[in-house]
Formats: C-alpha cells, structure tokens, sequence
C-alpha cells in the first residue's frame, strides 16, 4: 500500500496530468455556458418588456413611474376580485345557485368538452401510433420514409390547436367536430412524437429475432416493438386526454364546440362571476381526469399485461 | 423434404475497410453437424447472418440446391428466412410475450398481413408450437411470459421457435455462451437430436473446444475472415487450434480453459 503511494508508475502520473486537464477545461467551459445563459436570459427578459417602467397615479393624484410588474399587481388583484362572486352564508344555497345560474348548458357543454378531448385523443393516439414507427430512426424501412413522416408529426405538433380549430370551422362549420378534429391533429403530431422516442429506445434483439424467423417488417413491428412500448403508450396517452380536456375547454372560443364558447361571452359581456363558475367546473373537471388517470395507468403497468 | 447442398462461393462481407468475411468457399451436405471455431472478430457472426440473409453480402454467393440465395427478395426472402432458422447468443425472445406466442413468431413467414397483426394463430399451429415446446421440456411454460425464464429454457424457447419453422439448416450463433455448464449441454443435446432425428443440417457457432469436439461432425475454423482448417475433430490437433487463436505470446494454450462441458472430454 505504502510502497504504491511512494512510487507512482508513469502511467498513473499521466492519468494524473490528464485528469488535471480534463477538470480545468470542465471549469472553464461551466464558466463560459453559466455566462452565456445568464446573458440570454436577460435579453429575452428586456426583450418581452420585463424592465419597462410605466405610469401609475397615486393615492393623492400625482403621478409616478413605476416598475411594470409593481404597477400591474394590483391590476391583477382587481380583476381576481371582481370575478369572485358574493357568497353569504345565511343564503349559501340561493348564493351558489346564482353564481352557477347557467348550470344546465353548462353541464351539457362541459359533456361536449370532455367528449370532444375523448374522441380527438383516440383519433390522435390511432395517428400517432401509426406514424410512430416509421419516424423512429430505428426502425423506418427507408430514409424518405422517415422524413416524410418526421416531418408530417412536426408540422402536426408545431400548429396549435386553436389555428386548426379556426381552419376546421371555416370549413366544416361552427361545432364539435371541427373541434375533435383540430385536437386529434394536434395530439397526433405529439404523441407519435413521443411514441417515436420510446421506439427509438427499444431492444432491438426481439425484433432480429423474428426478421430471423422469415417476420415481415409489419411482424416485427407488431411482435418486437409493440410489447415493449405499450405500456409507455398507455402512460402518455392517457396524459395527453388531460391535456385535452384543457384544450377542449378552450377551443369553442372560436366556435369549435365546448365549454369555451362561454368562456367567450362571459368576456365579451363583462359576467366576471361567470368567468370564475367556469374556471371551478374546468379546475374540478381536470382534476378528477388526473386522479382517474393516474390510477388507471398504475393499474395498466402494474399488470405487466402480455398484449 | 427434398436434400440440398448448401454452398457458398466465394462469400465475402467487409465493413468499412474490414472484411470480416473473405472469399470463404464451403459445401455443407444436408445433415450434417458443423462447428465453426475462430477467435472473436474472426467473423463467425457475420458468416451465418450471411447465410440467413440478415446482411448482404459484398461478393460472392450462397446457393441451395438450384436456387441462388443471394438474389432472393420480398417473399421468397423471407420464406428462404424460415428455411434456414436463427438462434442467437441473447435468445432475442419477445420477453413481454407469453412462451407459446414466442414460439408461434416461427409461423410468421406463412402468415398474411391480417391474421399476423391480430396475433391469430390455427389450433394446428398451437398445436406443433406446443409439441416442440414439449420436445424441449417447456410445455408447462407455455403460458408464461418469455422474460420470466432463465437464460437455459429462453435458448430452449428460441430452439422451439427455430423448430417451427420447420427449417432444413439451423443456424446457432454461439447458443451456449452466456449458460452454464448444465443448461449448455442440454442446449447443445437439443441441437443433436434435432440433428439425428430431422435430419436439420446444423452449424453453430462456439467458443468451446471441447463441445465443437464432443457435437461436431465437422469443424470450421476461422481466422480474419477466412477459413483456417475445415476438417474432423481429429484433425484438429493443438498446433492447429494454437495458430487459429493466435496464442504465441502465452505459454501453454490449453483448450480446457474455455470448456462448458460437466464431465471431462477426452481431448485429442
Ligand atoms: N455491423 C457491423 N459494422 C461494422 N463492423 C462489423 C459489423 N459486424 C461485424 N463487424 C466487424 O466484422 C468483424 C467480424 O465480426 P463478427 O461479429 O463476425 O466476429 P465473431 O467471430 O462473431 O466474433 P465473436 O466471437 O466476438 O462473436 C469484426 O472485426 C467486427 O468488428
Ligand atoms: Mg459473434
């Protein structure tokens, strides 16, 4: 032990030598990207106008230069309070019946929302899984197969849903459909995404194996990769229908069917309650998808099902 | 089932500037029991995936009986896939899928694109799966996710698939190398009485002397891609396998080392 400390072989000092290079090196190249984020994200900061100073009128009249952000706070507060209905205890029934006085077409739009984030997720998952092999680099049979298909979920996920929801009712008319169409797009583009990372992650044994067996292509799509990313596909799908429903409850701002076309004339016509009815009904809605989810795909995994 | 010769000529596959296998000329006659020696890089591996077709060659050419395989697509690809059936060092099972359908994936090339997608397999098929499950002691197994089984029964499992196949050439490329002694030698058994009673013309890739002395009715050697020594084991004498590992430096090169086998072989 001793004699090991006292006399370093040659290959143990240029391992030390090297080793002091590598950390130095490590050190400047952590300086140089720390800086370069920090400057970045200055920039962008004063870009979006983070550092602008406006106008404010104070309590005794005069007027002062503040911070944007300070000057906006309370703006905010405002606006939070007058969407918050008055609640008595003394009247609680009478009070709540008034703040969700709408609560009929409310119900039967908040059913459209959950149908149309139902639908468009299985339309997307149906999309997505199939393009998901051929955008895998693994696995797309030939080079043109792969950007062609890369490139068909790019342009899928890039758009967001709103801009399809406005094309899709220009041209299938004001409605769910043009709804579920305009999210089934979206949510195609993102999960054959991430379905296409998942493939590009697998063994690739399984797959020689039946390619070895005389397996078609489709075969060893089918029984190589399948089995091994179905769990992973259940797990992000079923994230994706709560994030449709979020979406859902958007779009009817543009006439595509769901809660969000309330949302649109609680705005225009100043109902400040409204706005605060729907956003309990949307919150408590999403909330219990992502607890009935969540126990679905734990059930789903922990099955460790042979499909 | 008619009788071919298998033949390459000439068969050669470089990567890059490597060529891992160099204008190798071999004839195998139907049913016969082929080892094919050669320290690692010899191009052992790249050799039967020629033959099977899993890469392409760069020159030369592999025939069976009158067929040239190296010009086979599509369909007749994959049929000729089925014909000469694969196993490898990692099993490449599908470990999530039950036995049974592992073994049923042998029946994929005479499948149509519906009925292999929905999994669908005739009772028939079910039938032979579970027979060459049984010949390899597995049927009990049937059911359980391949994933499950040790690396012994999952080489059995991917024998079973290979039998379905209802091949006329096996092709194991070191089938024993990651087992132990008890489950190589029922692996290599397995192989031997497919040999005997089908008449599959077997040729598998080894790392272990004394197993390509004790199974091999012939025994290929390979050194940098081409063929060393092709003769029986009793050719095979030490001077030979101490040129084909290249083992000047060591002093004493003993095949023993590298043995599987439980009870002692006779060597030489
Ligand atoms: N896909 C590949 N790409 C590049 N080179 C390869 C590829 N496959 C094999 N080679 C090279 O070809 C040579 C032969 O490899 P091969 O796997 O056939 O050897 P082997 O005899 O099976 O060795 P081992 O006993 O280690 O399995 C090696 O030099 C290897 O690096
Ligand atoms: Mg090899």
């Amino acid at each position: 032990m001793t004699a090991a400390l006292a006399a370093p072989s040659s290959a143990v000092l240029a391992f030390e030598r090297d080793f002091a290079a590598h950390r130095a090196r490590a050190r400047v190249t952590f300086v140089i990207v720390s800086l370069a984020l920090v400057m970045a994200t200055l920039l962008t900061a004063d870009f979006s106008g983070f550092f602008r100073v406006t106008q404010v009128t104070l309590a005794d009249g005069t007027r002062a230069e503040r911070w944007v952000i300070l000057a906006g706070i309370p703006k905010l507060g405002d606006y939070i309070a007058k969407t918050i209905p008055e609640i008595r205890w003394s009247t609680l029934v009478s009070d709540l019946g008034e703040w969700f006085w709408r609560w009929r077409i409310w119900a039967d739009l908040l059913v459209e929302t959950v149908l149309i984030a139902f639908m468009a997720t299985v339309m997307g998952l149906a999309g997505g899984f199939v393009l998901s092999f051929p955008a895998a680099r693994n696995l797309a049979p030939a080079r043109w197969v792969l950007w062609l298909s890369r490139r068909y979920l790019e342009i899928a996920r890039t758009v967001p849903e709103i801009v399809f929801a406005l094309i899709f009712v220009f041209c299938f008319g004001v409605g769910p459909m043009a709804g579920v169409l305009a999210i089934a797009v979206h949510t195609a583009g993102s999960l054959g995404k991430l379905y296409s990372e998942v493939n590009e992650n697998i063994d690739m044994r399984p797959l020689e194996g039946v390619k070895a067996a005389g397996g078609s292509w489709f075969d060893q799509i089918r029984y190589g990769a399948v089995p091994q990313i179905l769990p992973n596909v259940i797990s992000y799908t079923l994230l994706r229908f709560e994030i449709n429903v979020r979406a859902s409850s958007i779009i009817g701002y543009v006439g595509a069917g769901g809660l969000g076309q309330e949302l649109r004339t609680a705005v225009a016509l100043g109902e400040h309650t409204d706005l605060s009815a729907l956003f309990v009904i949307i919150f408590a809605t999403v909330m219990l998808i992502d607890w009935g989810s969540e126990k679905l795909r734990h059930r789903i995994i922990g099955l460790g099902r042979t499909l | 089932m008619e009788q071919h010769i298998l033949s390459l000529s000439g068969l050669g596959r470089s990567f890059g500037s490597t060529r891992a296998v160099d204008r190798v000329t071999l004839d195998i006659p139907p049913g016969q029991f082929v080892g094919v020696i050669g320290r690692s890089g010899a191009g052992k591996s790249t050799l039967l995936r020629l033959i099977n077709r899993l890469i392409d060659p760069t020159e030369g050419q592999i025939r069976f009986g009158g067929a040239d395989v190296t010009a086979l697509k599509g369909r007749a690809l994959r049929n000729w896939r089925r014909d000469c059936a694969m196993i490898f060092q990692q099993f490449n099972l599908v470990e999530r899928l039950d036995v049974l359908t592992n073994v049923l994936v042998g029946r994929l090339a005479d499948h149509g694109f519906a009925s292999s997608m929905l999994m669908r397999f005739s009772d028939a098929e079910r039938a032979l799966a579970i027979r060459a499950l049984d010949r390899l002691d597995l049927a009990p197994q049937a059911m359980q996710r391949a994933g499950t089984l040790s690396g012994g029964q999952q080489q059995r499992v991917a024998i079973a698939r290979a039998l379905v196949q209802n091949p006329r050439i096996m092709l194991a490329d070191e089938p024993i190398a990651s087992l132990d002694p008890g489950n190589a030698t029922r692996v290599m058994e397995a192989l031997r009485t497919i040999n005997r009673e089908d008449g599959i013309t077997v040729l598998v890739n080894l790392h272990t002397i004394d197993t390509a002395r004790a199974y091999c009715d012939r025994i290929i050697a390979m050194r940098a891609g081409r063929v060393y020594f092709d003769g029986t084991a009793r050719q095979l004498t030490d001077d030979v396998l101490r040129d084909i590992y290249g083992s000047e430096g060591l002093p004493a090169f003993d095949p023993s080392v590298t043995s599987t086998a439980i009870r002692p072989v006779v060597t030489a």
